[in-house]
């Protein structure tokens, strides 16, 4: 299953923010597999431009299986 | 009060799949976002006084769970048995946790840790009024995690709901592990109560000593406090100081005869109109003074937080010393 983010913490370096990570996010159990990322590294996309960003995605019903027509009969499709 | 948690958790999950029509205008979106129960997200815009609301809201919170573990704390070496210890250990270690979710939610708004600990360490930002009370006896563990954590709870599951996603993430994390404090509580009074003589006695000293201050804790009266109305409209906060004090008042007194043991206040009876317990306010003159930093334990409180501080000053910079030094060697990091 893919790895959910769950929060944020300080930390002098990658290491102890993996063993702050396991201690803070994990104490019940809550997972197996830790991924640390410092967060100069992540961009992220605008609010400001969501809808040029994600539009183009909404005129291309082609996309999607519903889009096309089953003749009858024509069984496990 | 879990099933509420996970109810709100739900909510969250949908709302994020749920998708609001854009409108241009900034105010207007954020605006359709409260109203449609949306959440607003880090890079949103938001008034600024939202977000100074809300800088001084979780920060304050924040700032109570770090404050919060040195009342507790100081009972972890005379814990009666090494079962009672294990557990209080591992609720005071909850407490830190709760103390950096809340620090990173902050930090989402664009404050840095640093200024806030600042803000905490200088006494220009407040923390729980509760925290300035002492602990005397082990039945104040007890007392604090049946009351001042559920007192927190009854005021913290609302917020499982608050307008900003980071904000009500991080209750909803919270809200589950204040649960096992709370009944964990629950049970030392129990125990207590049902114990010995004296110890039964030690129990209802404790209930005695922490209930106005537990109730204290949800703040001035509604026609006091200053934040209340701008808070509820933008749906930070969603019930008022006084429905949230009734609404403990009620819970506590069916707890406490499961506990056998009696809430110091003569008055306290149901009202069978109101279908609801009357009772005494606690004192807000005393509030006042123990949040303007008069109560008993203020000056110990803070001055223990600076020395921790000030004294792990060089253990700090050595960890980022080395860190420097580890990032020439090994770029990668780990």
């Amino acid at each position: 299953m893919a790895h959910t983010h769950v929060g944020s913490l300080h930390a002098p370096d990658a290491e102890l923010a993996l063993r702050n990570a396991r201690d803070l996010y994990t104490r019940r159990q809550e997972g197996v597999s830790i991924w640390v990322v410092p967060s100069a590294a992540i961009v992220a996309s605008s609010p400001d431009e969501k809808d040029a960003f994600f539009d183009p995605a909404a005129d291309k019903v082609y996309r999607h299986p519903t889009f096309y027509d089953v003749p009858e009969g024509a069984g496990h499709l | 009060m879990l099933d509420q948690v996970e109810a709100a958790e739900r909510e969250l999950r949908s709302a994020a799949e749920r998708r609001l029509a854009g409108d241009d205008h900034l105010q207007g979106y954020f605006e359709a976002i409260i109203e449609a129960d949306q959440k607003v997200e880090p890079r949103d815009w938001m008034p600024d006084d939202y977000r100074r609301s809300l800088v001084r809201q979780i920060a304050q919170h924040a700032h109570s769970e770090i404050i919060g573990m040195q009342p507790e704390g100081n009972w972890i070496t005379r814990a009666p048995s090494l079962k009672r210890k294990a557990i209080l250990l591992a609720k005071v270690q909850d407490e830190a946790g709760h103390g950096l979710y809340l620090y990173a939610a902050a930090e989402t708004l664009g404050v840095s840790r640093d200024e806030l600990v600042e803000l905490l360490l200088s006494g220009r930002q407040k923390y729980s009024s509760i925290f300035n009370y002492p602990t005397l006896t082990w039945a104040d563990v007890g007392a604090i995690g049946w009351l001042v954590d559920g007192a927190a709870i009854v005021n913290q599951v609302p917020l499982c709901r608050c307008s900003y996603g980071p904000y009500a993430r991080a209750m909803i994390r919270i809200c589950k592990e204040e649960s096992f404090h709370q009944r964990q509580g629950f049970e030392i009074l129990h125990t207590l109560a049902h114990g010995t003589p004296a110890q039964r006695e030690m129990a209802q000293d404790a209930v005695n000593r922490w209930w106005y201050p537990s109730l204290a804790m949800f703040g001035p009266p509604d026609s006091d406090s200053t934040h209340s109305e701008r808070s509820m409209a933008w749906k930070i906060k969603r019930f008022s100081n006084d429905e949230l004090r009734q609404r403990f008042v009620d819970m506590c007194v069916q707890q406490a005869s499961v506990l056998t043991l009696s809430l110091p206040d003569p008055d306290l009876r149901w009202n069978a109109e109101r279908e609801h317990y009357d009772f005494t306010q606690p004192d807000f003159d005393e509030l006042m003074q123990v949040v303007k930093g008069n109560g008993p334990c203020n000056r110990q409180r803070i001055e223990h937080r600076r020395r921790a501080h000030s004294e792990g000053a060089w253990v700090r910079e050595a960890a980022a010393a080395y860190a420097a030094k580890r990032a020439v060697r090994e770029p990668a990091g780990v």
